[in-house]
């Protein structure tokens, strides 16, 4: 026999509807607005900066002044601006339990579920 | 449902429900296929990829262009096989509930929204920038940009919420003059309408400023160029041909692609520095600025517009699709099933995806909106790898019809699981603590789902196409 699904009633729709939205905005935008998460671009800045000291040639200075950064202290932060790509293996590893670790998880999920719907699609007739 | 109807009127079946179950009308062709993903797509020269220069320097933003450009011509091949056999409103979230099952169509369909919605406010986001800076080189600085944020969203809702034909036909227009820039700058510059030079210096000075670590980094942004170029496949309910118009759609689409970005990175490595580039906003903008050309500062302020209002257009119309699927198949509250009376537009989708995108768009950078998009788009280009090879596992080349049929699998989906990888790490530099919020947010997604939302649904209805029983189940 079919499976016959209960019939969800205007408030329970509203509640998962707003464990949806906890959930989008407590994972994702939380982090940002508490400053937990963020590139790790930083400025290196160098005293009294000129442009030649910033490795800038003359084209390129021509090109900051039509950009309107005429004053290489101005542009200093921007050019010596740079990520940190050092990392811990272990962190790594964290990264790569979580993304394989998540996709075997909904696969294996899934098939459970899927091998329920085949059932009921093919082996009812 | 009918997939293979053509009939450009409103249909109607009736519901398990007894009631009058409303359709989305078939009435879009290979041009509006090609403008919706081109125009989610095309904004993506005019902002975002220039991330990839400040995480690589200029050599890895061109290797991440082309790197990128491989992974997407998987994508595309992949996507036209698995899109024109399971032609249905949701794109990938149908093909992840006939192939995989009911769970991973849920995050495939949360992938979809995700990846858009983020995308639109990353538009938004740069149209108020854009504004601002404009009003800046007017003497007006210090543009208060939140309502010309608002003012983007809650149009292009309104837009998509009035009819899907006359938002892609605007689409189709708009897109096409926003490319059209990009070729009159290359030329123009090429002819020697910049008042500064081509400069390229920097690739013989400072080539690798991270060394080849900068290469794979950079390829994190590098998705920018193409993301969303998937989205042709999400409006498969509403073309008229879908076997047909869905991979020729979708290749036109990456090439254009292809031959933009190229061009792009050449004029913009070419007229700012690449540490400024590395950061900036608008970066076409800003090269056409550099120019010192008034008409090619408007061409591309025109450009850029046009370019997010596309992009912009594009997200909200697929974003709304795929929720939609999901309300209409149970996944989420049916409530966001309904077919507007009147417009045949998934208007509850469209209407409540707005606040989502706003809050985004308000209270988040650039860069982190643009890498949750780019995330929930790798997430969902993973899922293609062994989607692919499952597809023709349970059903071989020859058991069941296929509009098309890509070549040398399963090289494509090996390649593409490839370079999905490599992209993982690369996000993982310097943007680790995204990757990390992300999957929690999925994992947390899944559980729910499966414990909790999965009871509402019918099971045997979450398998419509007229196939056999699928091998080995």
């Amino acid at each position: 026999m079919a499976y016959q699904p209960p019939k969800q009633g205007f408030v329970g729709q509203i509640v998962d509807v707003a464990v949806l939205l906890v959930m989008t905005v407590g994972a994702l935008y939380i982090p940002l607005y508490l400053g937990l998460a963020g590139a790790a671009k930083t400025p290196r800045p160098i005293e009294n900066p000129t442009w030649e000291a910033l490795g800038q040639n003359a084209a390129e200075q021509a090109q900051w002044q039509a950009l309107g950064i005429a004053d290489p202290a101005a542009a200093s932060d921007i050019v010596t601006a740079r990520f940190d790509y050092s990392f811990s293996w272990a962190a790594l590893l964290v990264m790569a339990v979580l993304v394989i670790g998540y996709f075997v998880l909904v696969v294996r999920l899934s098939d459970k579920e899927y091998r329920d719907v085949i059932a009921e699609r093919f082996d009812r007739k | 449902m009918t997939l293979s109807s053509a009939e450009p009127t409103v249909q109607a079946q009736a519901s398990t429900q007894g009631g009058e179950r409303l359709q989305l009308l078939r009435v879009l062709g290979p041009g509006h296929v090609w403008a919706l993903g081109v125009g989610i797509v095309l904004v993506g020269e005019y902002m975002g990829w220039n991330f990839a220069v400040g995480k690589g320097g200029m050599i890895a933003g061109l290797v991440a262009c082309w790197l990128a450009g491989l992974l997407y011509t998987c994508v595309a091949m992949i996507d036209s096989e698995v899109t024109s056999t399971v032609a249905a409103a949701g794109g990938q979230y149908a093909q992840a509930k006939h192939i995989v099952g009911p769970l991973m169509a849920f995050n495939v369909g949360l992938f979809l929204v995700m990846a858009y919605t983020m995308l639109e406010a990353a538009n938004a986001i740069t149209i108020g920038f854009l504004l601002d800076t404009v009003a800046g080189l007017q003497g007006h600085s210090g543009l208060h940009q939140p309502p010309f944020i608002v003012l983007t969203v809650v149009f292009l809702a309104w837009l998509n919420y009035r009819g899907v034909l006359a938002t892609l036909t605007f689409n189709l227009v708009i897109t096409a003059i926003a490319f059209l820039a990009i070729i009159l700058l290359f030329v123009s510059v090429q002819l020697g309408a910049s008042h500064v030079p081509l400069d390229f210096s920097a690739i013989s000075t400072d080539p690798l400023p991270y060394g080849w670590l900068g290469i794979l980094a950079a390829l994190h942004f590098g998705l920018w160029y193409y993301l969303g170029i998937e989205g042709t496949c999400q409006a498969a309910e509403e073309v008229r041909s879908p076997a047909r118009s869905l991979p020729y759609g979708t290749m036109a689409g990456i090439m254009t692609l292809l031959i933009a970005a190229t061009l792009t990175w050449y004029v913009c490595s070419g007229l700012i520095p690449w540490e400024y580039l590395g950061q900036a906003g608008t970066p076409l903008f800003d090269a056409a600025r550099v120019t010192g050309s008034t008409p090619l500062m408007v061409l591309l302020f025109i450009g850029t517009i046009f370019s997010t209002l596309a992009s912009a257009n594009g997200c909200i119309n697929d974003a709304s699709r795929a929720w939609f699927s999901m309300g209409r198949d149970r996944y989420l509250p049916s409530w966001f099933g309904a077919v507007h009376p009147k417009y045949r537009t998934p208007y509850r989708s469209i209407v409540f995806l707005v606040p989502i995108a706003l809050i985004f768009a308000l209270g988040a950078p650039l860069d982190q909106v643009v890498t949750f998009s780019i995330l929930s788009g790798l997430l969902g280009y993973t899922f293609m790898t062994f989607n692919m090879v499952m597809f023709r596992r349970k059903w071989p080349l020859g058991t069941i019809k296929r509009g098309y049929v890509h070549p040398f699998h399963p090289f494509p989906a090996i390649l593409l699981l490839l370079i999905c990888a490599a992209t993982y790490f690369a996000v993982f530099l310097g943007y680790g603590s995204q990757l990390i919020a992300m999957m929690c947010f999925y994992i947390l997604a899944s559980l729910w789902f499966h414990f909790w939302r999965y009871r509402f649904v019918r099971r045997g209805d979450q398998f419509t196409m007229p196939w056999p029983r699928p091998q080995g189940c």
